[in-house]
């Protein structure tokens, strides 16, 4: 159902107005918005992609297209934002802690650099998976982990503004996967007959030789814990 | 074909005659008319998939003088559970047995095949009827032991006996492990031998009858995933030209491809994009411009897109911009926030031609669907659900009040249903008969003059 206003559940303090005058999120280039407080609106719609862009993420396989789309749109308001950051003083009070804002004006590289490296962290869990496809894409699948921390660092610093939204931090998305698993050679894409890709790189510490038993073993292993949530499908 | 126009309170709106022929309370999606084939004995076909991973099959009734009040009406002709829910151990994630896409082949003999998909696999399905049953054989009985061959004495001939029609339904052929990503189109060639498969990065092409290996013609996938700004939204062979194929994306392009010019189509022939409008640029625009549904007209001279507002009509032979657009649900367009934020922005709906090019079709919501008639440059919208359509009458147009004083029997904006949208409809390639999948239930609609 669309509601006739937007009301923030978050953000109590900013001003909860209907959307009678959708024009407020148009382009601040576009004449009809001149009069139009774009900072507040913007950094309402901000923080509303960057929930979509963390719900997106949070899914088992997150539906590219939306995840691609939101990604998109954030830039765009991002790009927008940042010279308004620069501007003189609203009139309209930014009601908005802002928090968000500043961090936008002062760590615009930072944000962009970490929504990209979102956007590979995905690709690595992604490619992680194409063990069985004819291309071998992503780069060793023990750098993804490594490397997440520090740059989504950057985004933790818009905690305070989202509120509940990063309850533990971006790194407890990724806390559940083993990363054990990922730094197994038995899941090269060489293991499948096809030629070897960058997944067997420097990454790796070890190279363990498993044999037969040990590979059912494993799969046991991980049947047997899947078992607890959900009973398996009839497998591939 | 000829339409009755009516005059309405309002001014002339144009409508055809549709008035709701049955309805299916099962909640269908996608849809495909199967193509009517003059050899083609057992009649028209309707094919529909759920959630459930299950394909049914509706037949047409034939003419038959002792029920005419049933000729044209579809019936349940056979039911099968094409997809199963699966279990990625890579990922650790279920794969969903919905049915994305199903595709009707051309028929070849008696038994009818067709393709069915989920996020990750593609079937080949033979749908075949049986009416008779053999008796009599030498080396088994009757309940199937087998006799022994030292004991037989005399030879008989196994007599085919009439038993009642059952049609079955069994896998040929299981096309998996080629998508990384999901499924979101399959299309059959004309060359009867071919079909592709397209995800949000990549298309494949198969042979029907090769199940181990296909070609990877369209890779989008950028070498680094951070530059990623751009995926596949709907793949389509052209109608006739074999080496043909078109491609949509999230943002609003379309790219036509040649098989012959390389091996690997990443290098598009044409390039379909319409200039954005500045005065209606705004933070959306990418969004409502991701096209979610591509299809070429009958005669191969045209195609349709279909994006969040409009549905558009380019020729092939025009790169530039669309012959026509089409407004959908412009009054949506002030609502554009709402809609991001209830995720509505993101619905796909699709579009479909008639028989012969002249009208095309589109959901929306509240249950509303579109017709445009293409001569006319007449549209009209009509409402499936229970409420709206009585048995044998004509369907009534509908009409949303944009703004100001609301008229009697129109519905304002604000009080639209978004939870019911019709995502899915389909036309039947030679007779005013379309379906609409909406919400629960499956509408077959018929005009009245058919």
């Amino acid at each position: 159902m669309l509601s006739k206003g937007l009301k923030r559940k978050r953000e109590e303090e900013e001003e909860k107005e209907p959307l009678a005058v959708d024009a407020w999120w148009l382009d601040p280039g576009h004449a009809a918005v001149a009069q139009a407080p774009p900072a507040v609106a913007s950094s309402s719609l901000f923080d509303l992609s960057v929930l979509k862009l963390h719900h997106s993420l949070q899914q088992s396989e997150p539906d590219l297209r939306h995840l691609v789309l939101v990604v998109n749109t954030l830039r765009r308001i991002q790009a927008s934002m940042a010279p308004a950051a620069a501007l003189p003083p609203v009139p309209s009070p930014p009601a908005a802690p802002s928090v968000a804002d500043n961090l936008l004006a002062s760590s615009d590289a930072a944000l962009s650099a970490s929504m990209a490296s979102l956007l590979e962290d995905l690709s690595h869990i992604e490619g992680l998976s194409q063990a069985p496809q004819p291309l071998a894409d992503e780069g060793p699948p023990g750098r993804s982990i490594g490397g997440a921390a520090p740059s989504l660092g950057a985004l933790d610093l818009l905690g305070p503004a989202t509120g509940c939204l990063l309850d533990d931090g971006l790194e407890g998305l990724f806390e559940d996967i083993d990363t054990s698993m990922y730094d197994n050679e038995l899941w090269a894409p060489a293991s499948e007959g096809l030629k070897p890709g960058p997944e067997d790189g420097p990454g790796k510490e070890e190279a363990p030789e498993l044999d037969e038993a040990e590979l059912d073993y494993l799969m046991d292993v991980l049947v047997g814990t899947q078992a607890l949530e959900r009973p398996p499908g009839p497998g591939r | 074909m000829h339409y009755k126009i009516r005059q309405h309170a309002s001014g002339p709106i144009f409508f055809l005659y549709f008035f709701l022929l049955q309805m299916n309370f099962l909640n269908f999606y996608p849809l495909s008319f199967y193509q009517d084939n003059p050899f083609n004995y057992s009649g028209d076909l309707l094919a529909t998939g759920d959630k459930g991973g299950r394909v049914v099959i509706f037949q047409r009734e034939q003419e038959n003088k002792s029920r005419p009040h049933s000729r044209g009406e579809y019936n349940v002709y056979s039911t099968f559970q094409s997809h199963e829910p699966e279990f990625d151990y890579l990922k650790s994630l279920e794969i969903e047995e919905k049915i994305n896409k199903i595709r009707w082949l051309p028929q070849q003999n008696a038994a009818h095949f067709l393709l069915s998909t989920n996020d990750k696999t593609i079937k080949l399905w033979k749908i075949s009827e049986r009416d008779k049953r053999a008796e009599g054989y030498n080396l088994k009985d009757e309940d199937g032991r087998l006799r022994d061959p030292f004991r037989i004495t005399a030879l008989r001939v196994p007599i085919l006996k009439p038993m009642d029609l059952m049609v079955e339904a069994s896998p040929r052929r299981i096309f998996a492990n080629a998508h990384t990503y999901h499924i979101n189109s399959i299309s059959v060639n004309s060359d009867h031998e071919t079909y592709l498969s397209a995800d949000d990065l990549r298309i494949n092409l198969w042979h029907l009858e090769i199940t181990d290996r296909s070609f990877n013609i369209v890779d989008i996938k950028p070498a680094n995933m951070e530059e990623l700004t751009e995926v596949i939204t709907a793949a389509e062979f052209h109608p006739h030209q074999c080496n043909v194929f078109v491609y949509s994306s999230s943002k609003g392009t379309i790219r036509l491809c040649d098989m012959r010019s390389s091996a690997l189509c990443d290098r598009h022939s044409k390039f379909f994009e319409e200039p954005e409008d500045p005065s209606s640029r705004s933070f959306f625009s990418e969004i409502i411009s991701s096209i979610s549904d591509v299809k070429f007209s009958h005669s191969g001279r045209y195609m349709m897109t279909r994006d969040y507002l409009s549905v558009k009509v380019w020729d092939l032979n025009m790169e530039s911009r669309p012959v026509e657009t089409h407004q959908v649900h412009e009054y949506l367009r002030s609502k554009l926030c709402s809609l991001y934020e209830n995720d509505c922005i993101f619905d796909k709906f699709e579009c479909c031609w008639n028989g012969s090019d002249s009208a095309i079709m589109t959901g929306s919501y509240n249950n509303f669907f579109r017709m445009f008639d293409r001569d006319t440059r007449r549209d009209v919208t009509l409402e499936a659900s229970r409420e709206s359509s009585k048995p044998r009458a004509s369907l009534k147009p509908r009409k949303v009040c944009t703004g100001g004083k609301r008229k009697k029997d129109e519905i304002s904006v604000d009080s639209l249903d978004f939870n019911k949208k019709i995502l899915h409809t389909a036309w039947h390639p030679a007779d005013n008969v379309i379906a609409v999948a909406a919400t629960n239930n499956l509408y077959i609609f018929q005009d009245k003059i058919n």
